[in-house]
């Protein structure tokens, strides 16, 4: 569900529908009582490939040793501005 | 049946393996982090977490009838768009609840199943009747009251969905006890009649309410394993005090006295002592001797039973539309999901 304009979609929550008409239909009834959303996507869960935890470690490990990805590596002297 | 997220499950674990994923499964709990759906767990904390996330989403739904009850009989127009808004938000609850356990591997087909068959229970307190309007306010104020107080811990126990399905909850559930306490403040400051009526209403749920919490830990089997495994993160006595703590200023301010004469604050201890509690008729209700465990239930089972139609109807009507839309596609060897009448949705 995206919130607002401008924000991206996030995850709330999960459904049983028969078809995807009826998932979003649902979706409504049940995630945006209260003015939550102005928009909705549902997907079915068949549909989602998801990284699995086992593997957690050897997946997510290359970017873990690469310091140099973040601005704070650099060593800039302090009177530069907007750097 | 199978889990809802996707992939194949991963191959059994070895038992060098088994030792290295119970370390890292006993890691998670000790630094306070939670446990996620695809997380290697022991049996046991499943088990127990689909049994507690079951019966809570039983609880909610049950929860519905004594409430429902008073909709078409609710004083004003104004009480009755309130007293359906609460009744629908349980139902919500229910669905969350449901498929924060479908993440545990279990269908809630089977979940109701084993309700209707009374093999899963739900919370007692609803097997008491609702005898008149005031009882919606006695109800919204200390059986909703003492529900958040159990469920804000619950924020913050071991596992993700279940935490992240409470964070919602307790949101949701704080207009039902100040709605249950602005409607029996109005009764109470207004005619003698209604002033005794929510008097009346107070006194036969004051007991009920503070019994939600459980027995005293040392006769609670289940709790010390639940602690561990930072499931269960206080005792039944302490959040019991912590909700008494609460109430007993909130009646004075609504001008209604609580029904148990031994309740007074204790300054060397901080909190309010109270009375005995009836553990016998606790266990009584638990047991299905309560005033309405079987109308309760055979309410409930009748509603599944007489709705069967409205999913059939949606399911034939889902297969009969995509069976029409993939003919118009021209891509009528492929078959949609919605054919198979399976659960479609974002999963949890």
């Amino acid at each position: 569900m995206r919130s607002r304009r401008g924000l991206s979609h996030h995850h709330v929550g999960s459904l049983h529908a028969p078809d995807a008409e009826m998932a979003l239909r649902n979706a409504r009834d049940v995630f945006t009582r209260r003015m939550e959303g102005a928009s909705l996507w549902v997907v079915p869960s068949a549909a989602i490939t998801a990284s699995s935890p086992e593997e957690r470690d050897p997946f997510f490990a290359p970017a873990a040793d690469k310091a140099y990805r973040h601005p704070t590596f650099y060593d800039v002297p302090a009177e530069v501005t907007n750097l | 049946m199978s889990s809802p997220t996707t992939a194949s499950a991963p191959a059994p674990p070895e038992d060098g393996d088994l030792a290295a994923l119970a370390r890292q499964f006993e890691g998670t709990i000790a630094a306070d982090e939670r446990v996620e759906p695809r997380d290697w767990m022991p049996d046991a904390y499943r088990k127990t977490l689909v049994r507690q996330i079951a019966q809570h989403a039983h609880s909610e739904i049950i929860g519905m009838q004594p409430e429902a009850n008073w909709i078409t009989r609710a004083p004003s127009l104004r009480r009755k768009a309130i007293l359906m808004a609460k009744v629908q938000d349980e139902a919500g609850h229910g669905l969350y609840l449901y498929g924060a356990a479908e993440t545990l591997g279990v269908d809630r087909s089977e979940l109701l199943d084993l309700l209707h068959s009374g093999r899963q229970r739900y919370s007692s307190i609803f097997n008491y009747p609702t005898l008149t309007f005031a009882d919606v306010g006695a109800i919204g104020w200390l059986v909703d009251g003492a529900a958040i107080t159990n469920q804000i811990p619950l924020t913050r126990c071991s596992y993700g969905p279940y935490a992240r399905a409470m964070i919602r909850i307790c949101k949701e559930e704080t207009f039902h006890t100040r709605q249950g306490f602005e409607l029996l403040h109005t009764l109470s400051h207004g005619s003698q009649e209604q002033h005794a009526m929510a008097q009346d209403a107070v006194d036969r749920w004051w007991w009920p309410s503070i019994m939600m919490f459980g027995p005293p830990d040392a006769e609670s089997s289940h709790s010390q394993q639940s602690m561990a495994w930072r499931i269960k993160r206080h005792s039944n006595d302490e959040l019991r005090q912590r909700f008494i703590d609460i109430c007993v200023p909130q009646a004075a301010v609504l001008g209604l006295s609580l029904p148990d004469p031994e309740l007074r604050w204790n300054p060397d201890r901080g909190h309010y002592d109270h009375g005995a509690i009836d553990w016998e008729e606790f266990q009584r209700v638990l047991r299905g001797d309560g005033p309405c465990n079987r109308q309760r239930l055979a309410h409930r089972v009748a509603a599944h039973e007489e709705g069967r139609w409205v999913r059939e109807a949606a399911t034939a009507y889902a297969r009969k539309h995509a069976g029409r839309r993939s003919e118009a596609d021209g891509l009528s060897g492929v078959r949609s999901e919605a054919g198979d009448g399976g659960p479609a949705g974002a999963a949890l």
